[in-house]
């Protein structure tokens, strides 16, 4: 097993710490280096891919899952995998898309870790009807601070903890998932624009039967125009959509055919790139047009087009804020992206979706209502304030903040954001009375 | 733990009296500050300014520290250390000395040269040890323009801050990617307010803060004079950006980049 002395980050690039990476190989070796972790505890990471601090542990032990990435068994006939933890979604998807299989929820990122899925409950753009990852997982194994693996099924109180619990309660070494079936590897996407927030809200209210769906929202325009966006909808498509040369080999897996994302470069991150980029990514889209047929890669993963689209912002990094407001909570939403284009925030990718309903995690950020993420330069002048006053009004209105990105909270607002805080705070002191399980956000949300 | 803003939850102030310390511990207590230790000699000062920051929310404790007792800072500083991680370390404290009577008693100048510069070695490096053991925190250094370059009227103040300076800078890199950031601040003259930034914005203002002595060189128009609030406001932001270097004000960078290339015959005929 390597060990070596690392400064560690999340995805964001913000708030560096030291700690020392394990690379366990196999499960004994895991289990030794969560028994023999020092005082500072022990946190798995698996592709860093989560913009927070949830997978560093400052002074402590991180264990990188990544070479635990086996995939043991595959039930070609119900679509049921069991894998190790730190397989890649990505790698997942290659291995089932070509036998009528795709993943349940697919994250905006391919490089995520199944554990890391779980351990954030990750939720993609199809949550309205498929809900987040951890409804489709059958059974994991998880390893505990006292060295026991237990098999954790849906229903149990460690289940509940581990789904979205970041981690805190253990390390998970390997999940038995439930795909869906598919007919190609194309999906029909439908795209139409918006011409502001309240239109947009009416189409995503009236439209109802797509698997997927998103909208893409230009937080730069103001005025009447503000909240305006591009609205993507898409299903896998069936063999009698593909044109007749692809209808032989509907799952083939293909590449996509144009590069989905703008190579940015060191620095761009300001205020005039942020408006003009946005205007091209609006003006570009179509104002309505149905039934394109597009690779699984571009619709899904464009962002990973672009190697290491992280460092783009040239100082400070990336702070992600990703918040969610119940139905009937329009208004809320209404004021925050106004406050935030009034603000000329240079935030470059926002996107806005409907969620479904909620899981069982107790930490799991997924709730029935609207969701919007976006990244902004953490160098800003005064955008704590900023984000701290939108966390008031997300409170205020019944909502919550992302953990999984998270960087950036207030302690306070945790436990109006999440009821059922006590309930995983009691668990975990009497599963881990010592602490085994630590990690920065754990420190800084005293979770 | 810092959040993304680089803003810490606790910060341990040494020199617990530090107008700039206390200026900066307000500021940061309105950001995301919750226990603040003020490290300093146990005097009704250092009570009155715990008080006040208690007043503002956060939960304060002092400690007896003494800057020249450098043989008990393991003991003192290790034990705030084990009470719970530290996000940042504020070395505030020094003594500005009096050049003139430092010359004629040279036990009063190395009093000066022990606190500023040896004090500060000593409990940097045991704080510094400290802050790599957690893996994380911001070790912050007030040093002075005073030590960018020799002058008649303050060598040895100046001195001491050109060894601290020159420590810390040496300390940053030798933590460079332990998870520890280090940052230098350099002031320039720190006077208590915004009237006193406007009176000593003439020609030989003659007053002298614990920052440093630039009052007497002849441009040094308000622009270059300081007030506590303003180092701590460049401290904030400086940790916002993680930065190695910070003066205050920002415009003594380009006016220190000049004048340290000042020939020295020109040099020493210069008011400064």
């Amino acid at each position: 097993m390597s060990v070596d002395t690392v400064s560690l980050t999340g995805w964001g690039r913000t708030a560096p710490t030291t700690a020392l990476r394990f690379r366990p190989r196999s499960y004994e070796e895991a289990a030794a280096t969560v028994l023999g972790c020092g005082p500072r505890g022990s946190i798995a990471r698996g592709l860093g891919r989560a913009h927070g601090d949830a997978a560093q542990n400052a002074g402590g032990s991180v264990l990188d899952m990544t070479a635990l990435d086996r995939v043991r068994a595959i039930d070609a006939a119900s679509g049921r995998v069991v894998c190790d933890a730190g397989v890649t979604l990505h790698r997942l998807r290659q291995v089932m898309l070509p036998l009528g299989w795709f993943l349940p929820v697919t994250p905006g990122g391919r490089y995520v870790t199944v554990g890391g899925a779980i351990g954030s409950d990750a939720h993609g753009d199809n949550h309205r009807a498929a809900g987040s990852f951890s409804r489709h997982v059958v059974e994991f194994a998880l390893l505990t601070a006292d060295g026991r693996v237990h098999d954790v099924r849906p229903g149990t109180p460690l289940f509940d903890a581990t789904a979205g619990g970041m981690g805190l309660t253990g390390v998970i070494l390997s999940a038995t998932l439930r795909f869906r079936p598919v007919a190609t590897s194309l999906m029909s996407v439908d795209t139409e624009r918006a011409t502001g927030l309240d239109d947009l809200l009416a189409r995503m209210a009236r439209g109802g039967h797509h698997a997927y769906e998103y909208a893409r929202v230009d937080l730069t325009a103001r005025g009447r125009a503000t909240g305006r966006a591009v609205l993507v909808r898409a299903d896998h498509a069936p063999v009698d959509a593909l044109p007749a040369h692809a209808r032989r080999t509907p799952l083939a897996v293909r590449a996509a055919r144009r590069p989905a994302a703008l190579p940015l470069l060191p620095g761009l991150l300001g205020r005039l790139s942020a408006t003009a980029l946005n205007e091209v990514g609006y003006r570009s889209a179509p104002r309505s047009r149905t039934g394109e047929l597009q690779p699984v890669p571009a619709f899904f993963h464009a962002l990973d087009a672009t190697p290491h689209t992280n460092r783009v912002s040239a100082t400070g990094g990336l702070v992600h804020y990703e918040f969610l407001v119940g139905h009937g909570q329009e208004e809320t939403l209404r004021r925050i992206v106004g406050r935030i284009a009034r603000s000329r925030c240079p935030s470059f990718r926002a996107v806005l979706r409907r969620f479904g309903a909620g899981g069982p995690g107790w930490l799991s950020f997924p709730a029935p209502g609207w969701n919007l993420a976006l990244d902004l330069p953490a160098g800003l002048p005064r955008l704590a304030r900023f984000l701290d006053s939108l966390d008031e009004e997300v409170a205020a209105a019944g909502g919550r903040i992302c953990l999984t990105d998270d960087s950036r909270l207030r302690p306070d607002a945790l436990a109006a954001m999440y009821p059922r805080l006590p309930e995983f705070r009691a668990l975990r002191a009497e599963l881990d009375p010592n602490g085994a399980f630590r990690s920065d956000l754990s420190r800084r949300l005293s979770l | 733990m810092k959040d993304a803003f680089g803003a810490p939850q606790s910060l341990l102030v040494l020199g617990g009296t530090s107008e700039i310390g206390l200026a900066t511990a307000r500021r940061l207590i309105a950001h995301r500050t919750r226990t603040v230790w003020l490290a300093g000699r146990p005097s009704p000062a250092l009570d009155a300014a715990a008080d006040d920051l208690r007043g503002r929310g956060a939960y304060v404790q002092t400690v007896a520290f003494d800057a020249l007792d450098t043989a008990s800072h393991e003991t003192v500083l290790g034990k705030i250390f084990t009470e719970g991680d530290i996000d940042m370390v504020l070395l505030a404290f020094g003594i500005p000395g009096d050049q003139e009577r430092d010359e004629e008693e040279p036990l009063a100048a190395v009093r000066v040269a022990q606190t500023n510069y040896t004090g500060a070695v000593s409990a940097g490096l045991v704080c510094a040890g400290a802050l790599q053991a957690q893996g994380h925190g911001s070790l912050v250094v007030l040093s002075s323009v005073a030590g960018e370059r020799a002058r008649r009227a303050d060598f040895i103040y100046g001195s001491s801050k050109a060894g601290l300076d020159v420590f810390t800078q040496g300390l940053g890199d030798a933590l460079h990617g332990t998870g520890v950031h280090v940052m230098v601040v350099r002031p320039g003259l720190v006077v208590p307010n915004a009237a006193a930034v406007r009176a000593a914005g003439g020609r030989g203002a003659g007053e002298r803060g614990a920052g440093g002595p630039l009052a007497t060189i002849p441009f040094t128009r308000t622009p270059l004079v300081t007030t506590p609030g303003a180092v701590a406001d460049a401290i904030v932001t400086g940790l916002r950006r993680r930065s190695e270097t910070v003066w205050v004000p920002g415009a003594l960078r380009a006016v220190m980049s000049a004048l340290r290339h000042v020939p020295r015959p020109l040099f020493r005929r210069m008011p400064v």
